[in-house]
């Protein structure tokens, strides 16, 4: 138990339990499954991008990717033009916003080692940027996702999406990366100290490069299934996952000064965030006092979670 | 990378790149002014340059509020919500009942200290409390103000629609906010301290300073100008919006940049951020008008301009280090 409690994911999954609980109280368990299908169904997309993330702030200090929403933004319009509403352009389309989501991330990448731009920076930058070629290219457009490929994001096995699966999935595999394999290693080693990694011979620029490459192209991914989940694409499809990414990160116990990183938090913080604005909808709260209690949620849940050392 | 490494500790010779860079903000203003005076005459005017920097007030306050906490090695993620929540307070309550107006905004100054000793004592990343704060004063406003609507008290409709001789009020007032901040923390032993909490926490603990004082510090001015900003901006557009100021977060930062302001050692320069201000007010819209870019691409252009600055000025410093 003790051990148990000493695990910094712990604390996300208790949280999201109690939010869980606080709404089937009050609604006296009328609906559960349907909130718990819901949950699921968004968690699915805060925990892919939330991943991505994690990935770029174990990086260290200073590294975060604010495109996410832009490039996500963008993705699911590419999807969507790719596709065409036919069934047989799915993968080609999955394909297209994994490749659009790739370049983003290539792209940031190179606006930070060029330049030498600081990378909230250079991110923030390529977001106005990419913002721009999202409304250009997506100006109007309306199509449809094909109806196997939006039946296929919203489908459920026993009330569970067939999404959670395939993320619980990646999910593990992305633990798997983190904890054994050289390029995860590497990414923790330089979020702990970028200078001794480098002496270590971590080749601290191929790490950097793959890390917001795979930033970018899980935003990709996740513009993708959003717009097959909601059916259809739009510029702001992204917009609420750049608090969210971040969110998720801290809450599930990744450090923000880097080199600490917790795939399973991710998860719990991901079930917290979004049953907690169910339980607000629940409650009939007004959207301004929705917001300000989400907020003051955030920085309780931080408070009680933190005091991590040497951060920013 | 460009990260940790105290890389210019003590004094080194004056040398051409680093005046050049000290002169980078000033340049690019300087640049975009050009460009407007080629692409329309009549726009340098007073009445242009009033026209035209009818929003650089309240970005420069927002800039300057931001650079506060970026002097200590923060970020505030959230100071685009709280210009928002200021105006809705200011064309309300400020408006209707101005002791209770008063009373909101001084309680939101010290909001804003509370928070910074509850980053230090708990040592919390600044980057996510503020997000999380960014909700709380978004929500704040919209209960506030549901509707846009609201009207700015008449004293600051007088203050903001002041005309002064010759030179145009946006340009006076940025000069007159640049250099009271320049002197208070440039020129001012306690302000070598908190520029110092930047630079070396550790040594100005040290030293005997209290670091826990230097953040309610910085988080307060950084209330404060976010309050000031807020107040200008209403006393220019009239009418509070509870998303009024929610592009004031990216601008406040990049305005920062662009004036030369590192994010991390206490490496900044107020003079820089107001003409970092200046710069992205002009070049954020009547620039972009002028050379006829389409609307769908003026967002890009921004970013655009972001990066080119930045290129030049790791040309200059590549240089600088060299030398």
């Amino acid at each position: 138990m003790k051990t148990l409690l000493s695990k910094p994911w712990i604390w996300s999954f208790l949280g999201a339990l109690v939010v869980f609980l606080a709404t089937i109280a009050f609604t006296r368990g009328v609906g559960t499954g349907g909130i718990l299908t819901a949950a699921l169904s968004l968690a699915v997309f805060t925990v892919i991008v939330g991943t991505g993330q994690m990935f770029v702030i174990t990086l260290g200090p200073g590294n975060v990717d604010l495109s996410l929403p832009a490039n996500i933004g963008l993705a699911s319009a590419v999807a969507m033009k790719v596709m065409d509403g036919n069934d047989a352009m799915i993968a080609v389309g999955l394909l297209a916003a994994l490749g659009s989501g790739l370049a983003v991330g290539v792209a940031n990448y190179l606006l930070i080692r060029l330049l030498r731009i600081p990378p909230i920076i250079a991110t923030l930058s390529s977001s106005f940027i990419i913002l721009s070629i999202d409304i250009s290219y997506g100006r109007g457009l309306q199509i449809k996702p094909p109806p196997g490929y939006a039946d296929f994001t919203n489908i459920q096995i026993v009330g569970i999406p067939i999404l959670a699966f395939v993320t619980v999935a990646f999910s593990v595999g992305a633990a798997i990366v983190l904890s054994r394999l050289v390029y995860g290693r590497s990414v923790l080693a330089i979020g702990q100290n970028i200078r001794a990694a480098w002496l270590a011979g971590v080749p601290v620029e191929r790490v950097r490069f793959l890390t917001y490459a795979l930033c970018g192209a899980l935003g990709g991914i996740t513009g993708a299934l959003l717009a097959g989940y909601f059916r259809g694409a739009s510029v702001d499809i992204g917009n609420e996952y750049l608090l969210s990414s971040i969110a998720v990160v801290v809450i599930g116990g990744t450090s923000v000064a880097g080199g600490k990183a917790n795939v399973p938090g991710i998860w719990g913080a991901a079930l917290f965030l979004v049953l907690l604005l169910t339980m607000l909808n629940t409650f009939g709260v007004s959207p301004g006092l929705r917001l300000v209690l989400t907020g003051l949620i955030i920085v309780g849940v931080i408070t009680a979670a933190g005091g991590q050392k040497a951060l920013r | 990378m460009s990260l940790g490494s105290a890389q210019a500790v003590g004094a080194r010779p004056i040398n051409w790149a680093r005046l050049m860079r000290a002169l980078l903000p000033a340049l690019s203003l300087g640049i975009v002014v050009v460009a407007i005076a080629s692409l329309n005459q009549r726009a340098i005017s007073y009445l242009g340059f009033t026209l035209m920097l009818n929003l650089a007030i309240p970005i420069a306050l927002a800039t300057l509020a931001q650079m506060f906490v970026i002097t200590i090695n923060e970020l505030d993620l959230s100071i685009g919500p709280f210009v928002g929540f200021v105006g809705c307070v200011t064309a309300t309550w400020l408006h209707d009942s101005p002791l209770l107006g008063i009373t909101v905004l001084i309680a939101a100054i010290g909001v804003y200290v509370a928070l910074g000793a509850l980053i230090h004592l708990r040592n919390l990343p600044s980057i996510v409390v503020t997000l999380g704060m960014s909700f709380v004063w978004q929500g704040l406003a919209i209960l506030i103000l549901p509707t846009p609507g609201g009207k700015a008290p008449e004293w600051l409709l007088a203050l903001m629609g002041f005309k002064p001789p010759f030179i145009p009020m946006p340009i006076v007032a940025a000069i007159v906010i640049a250099l009271v901040v320049h002197f208070g923390l440039m020129r001012t032993s306690y302000g070598a301290v908190l520029r110092g909490a930047g630079g070396n926490g550790q040594a100005i603990g040290r030293a005997g300073w209290s670091l826990l004082r230097t953040k309610m510090v910085m988080f307060g001015l950084t209330g404060l100008f976010g309050v000031l900003s807020g107040l200008a901006l209403i006393g220019t557009t009239t009418s509070g919006d509870a998303n009024i100021g929610n592009g004031y977060t990216l601008l406040s930062i990049a305005g920062v940049i662009l004036g030369g302001g590192e994010f991390v050692g206490g490496r900044v320069s107020p003079v820089g951020a107001v003409i970092g201000a200046l710069t992205m007010a002009m070049a954020a819209s009547p620039l972009l008008t002028f050379m006829h870019v389409p609307p769908d691409w003026q967002v890009a252009a921004n970013g655009a301009i972001l990066i080119i600055v930045l290129a030049a000025r790791v040309l200059i410093s590549r240089k600088e280090a060299n030398a």
